[in-house]
């Protein structure tokens, strides 16, 4: 097993599935020659030719519509939209187009073979426009699947399940995360089941819920906390649609206690969605009220950066406020 | 490569190109007597084609006749014609190859029946029953059939053009030699995704015509108020992409230019425009009234240009149709399809079962779920929901 980042497992994974299944298609701005903005498909055109790697002019819409187009005829498309943040003028042919095409032909067609790649959050004095985390956008159209990874290995084995699922996904990488993190990641091929949350550390005292680049920032404030003699549990949700309710809820049931934290703004962010169900499944085990602790409802800013962020000195108040309820 | 042509012409005093910079030639093959234009060169038809051709008109007239009634008795709950539109929809059907996709927009049912759908599939999808192939899931006209390769519509407007692009540019990878065609009308060209299907199709070689039906309106909007170059057609060089315009009253014209349009994408996997140039003689959809927007002057005077009774009359020219094979024709279809709404609207809806089937390839935990908890509902409550009360 090699150590690698999370770009070069990004590309293994994307190599593979094209060597694997020559309907494989990847296209998006800039992801020919040139490998993406972040490098993650570099030398894919080399590889495979520039009819099956290539550049697409500059237009989300066309991108997510074309993508549809392939995969309604039997292709494997793999579009990456080169930031999350400008994912919303493909919004329309995602949760009208993508998202419903098998329902609404009665199965007639389908495009399960679409997967949207995207860049996505902050911690890069990105602002605004390059920051953003809008997962919770598409949790809510039925039939997209919504998947998360928070290390080398998970985006290997999660990318390469997510394209390979015979449904649509929107696959969010955690861009701050893309060299940062390093890791054992296997050569060959795996996948890592969709649907499916990761019990990362067993506690007693109260669980720790987050995705993608908070999992860093959860662990850290489980940390501070362990030095208080809090102990911790800690998941990752991986996928967001569908998620893996049970696996929260024995958890909580477990530690009686739940913090979920996401980067994107607390009001309508999918905490909000977790945090009622959880409260249904496990009222009569509950110690304390579900924290949240989020993103502002505000913009993503550029220099207070550090003052919006769902940090792990926030969390670890959130954690310390939770147990002493 | 070079940033524009490559020969442009240098001028030194200033000189604006207008909308009319543009001179665009309109295809006419066939007259309003039914004979056609001196010097005309006519597409490939033989008697048996030309039968085929006019049989899918009269079936389109009589369902379309048809069920704008039934929507008015409120047997159905939505219908929309293709009255004045079917020699553009059936002669560009007319010129593929059944494994060609076809995208339409959502007026195009025409070219569904000359692909095969049958009386009873339209019906099904019409009155929303067990056998609708779309599951009762989308508002009648909303037809689809993966065995005809006719996708099933979907309500925004301009979707399927970038969707054509890539179902095109999929038909060349697979190496067949077939094309996508998108059908869309002159008020979907003002979308984004237009632009960003047709800008897609040229630069990535997508072997793809996008038929634009220009029949004046959306909805009530005209022509003036939706564009102000040179029709939909002058943006096709700007994309750098094979353009014509046609009579698309004029079947033999829509047939010619399809033909030819197709063998050249096919050739050159290469997209290709065609504007067809035609009205929209009956309301938008049956929630229209067009008398509020426009005159009867201006429908009567298309009524002239009625391509059904234009493509007849060359038939009949020809010695291939009589009258009385017309009047037949008619009254078939009128009993076929007054036959089939009686035994459609009479089965009963698919099962709530249905309900959760599709969003996924398998119904998550939750859906199912969900369903559980729906039916016991539905059980204790069952006169409240008649359409499943026989199901749970």
């Amino acid at each position: 097993m090699a150590e690698i980042n999370m770009l070069q497992a990004i590309n293994d994974a994307l190599s593979m599935a094209m060597e694997t299944d020559d309907k494989t298609i990847l296209f998006g701005e800039d992801v020919g020659h040139f490998g993406g903005v972040f490098r993650a498909t570099s030398g894919l055109q080399d590889k495979y030719g520039r009819d099956r790697c290539f550049n697409t002019p500059l237009t989300e819409q066309g991108i997510a519509g074309f993508a549809n187009g392939l995969a309604s005829n039997g292709m494997t498309a793999i579009a990456e939209i080169q930031f999350a943040d400008y994912i919303f003028p493909a919004i329309d042919q995602i949760v009208n187009e993508t998202a419903k095409f098998r329902y609404r032909s009665g199965n007639e067609f389908n495009v399960g073979g679409v997967t949207f790649r995207t860049p996505y959050g902050g911690g890069i004095a990105g602002g605004h426009y390059h920051s953003q985390s809008p997962e919770a956008y598409f949790t809510q159209t039925a039939g997209l699947k919504v998947v998360v990874p928070r290390n080398a290995y998970q985006a290997k084995g999660l990318l390469l399940a997510s394209i390979r699922d015979k449904n649509p996904v929107i696959f969010f990488e955690p861009k701050r995360l893309y060299r940062a993190n390093i890791g054992e990641v296997p050569d060959g091929d795996y996948e890592i089941e969709l649907g499916k949350a990761e019990v990362v550390r067993e506690g007693k005292d109260i669980t720790l819920l987050a995705w993608g680049a908070q999992m860093e920032i959860i662990e850290k404030a489980a940390d501070m906390a362990a030095k208080e003699g809090i102990s911790c549990e800690i998941l990752d949700l991986r996928t967001l649609a569908p998620w893996d309710v049970e696996t929260v809820a024995t958890s909580v049931k477990k530690t009686g206690r739940l913090l979920i934290n996401h980067e994107a703004p607390l009001t309508g962010g999918f905490a909000g969605e977790i945090a009622a169900t959880i409260q249904e499944e496990c009222f009569l085990y509950l110690e304390s009220p579900i924290s949240r602790v989020c993103g502002l409802d505000t913009p993503y800013p550029l220099i207070h950066e550090k003052e919006y962020m769902p940090d792990a000195l926030k969390t670890f108040e959130a954690i310390k406020a939770s147990v002493t309820f | 490569m070079s940033n524009a042509t490559s020969q442009n012409e240098t001028v030194h005093r200033v000189s604006f190109l207008d909308r009319d910079s543009v001179n665009i030639p309109i295809l006419k093959i066939l007259q309003a007597d039914g004979t056609v234009y001196e010097n005309a060169v006519l597409p490939a038809i033989d008697e048996a084609l030309a039968h085929k051709i006019y049989d899918t008109c009269v079936f389109t007239r009589v369902l379309d006749e048809r069920m704008l009634g039934a929507q008015r008795q409120g047997r159905i709950s939505f219908y929309m014609t293709c009255t004045g539109e079917e020699a553009s929809i059936i002669g560009s059907a007319a010129s593929l190859d059944n494994d060609d996709v076809i995208l339409a927009q959502y007026r195009e049912h025409a070219a569904l029946r000359y692909r095969g759908f049958t009386t009873e599939q339209f019906m099904n999808q019409l009155f929303s029953n067990e056998k609708d192939l779309g599951k009762g899931r989308q508002m009648p006209i909303h037809y689809g059939s993966s065995e005809l390769n006719y996708q099933t519509i979907s309500s925004p407007l301009a979707t399927q053009i970038p969707q054509a692009t890539g179902v095109g540019y999929s038909l060349k990878m697979q190496g067949k030699r077939n094309i996508a065609i998108c059908y869309f009308g002159e008020g979907a060209a003002s979308e984004g995704d237009f632009h960003a299907g047709l800008n897609m199709a040229a630069v990535l070689k997508s072997p793809t015509i996008f038929f634009c039906r220009n029949n004046g309106y959306a909805i009530s909007t005209p022509t003036s108020e939706q564009f102000m170059g040179n029709g939909i057609a002058s943006r096709g060089p700007g994309y750098g992409m094979h353009t014509i315009r046609v009579d698309g009253n004029d079947m033999l014209a829509v047939l010619a230019a399809t033909q030819q349009a197709r063998a050249y994408a096919v050739e050159n996997n290469a997209p290709v425009l065609i504007e067809a140039m035609t009205y929209r003689l009956g309301a938008h959809s049956s929630s229209d009234d067009p008398s509020g927007y426009r005159s009867k002057d201006e429908e009567a005077k298309w009524q002239q240009h009625d391509p059904v009774k234009r493509f007849k009359l060359w038939m009949i020219n020809k010695g291939w149709l009589t009258e009385k094979q017309d009047s037949e024709l008619f009254e078939k279809y009128r009993s076929e399809v007054l036959a089939e709404v009686k035994v459609a609207e009479k089965l009963p809806m698919s099962s709530v079962d249905t309900l959760i089937e599709d969003v996924y390839d398998t119904p998550t935990p939750r859906l199912k779920q969900q369903l559980e908890t729906l039916k016991t509902h539905i059980k204790k409550y069952p006169k409240s929901y008649p359409n499943s009360e026989g199901s749970v």
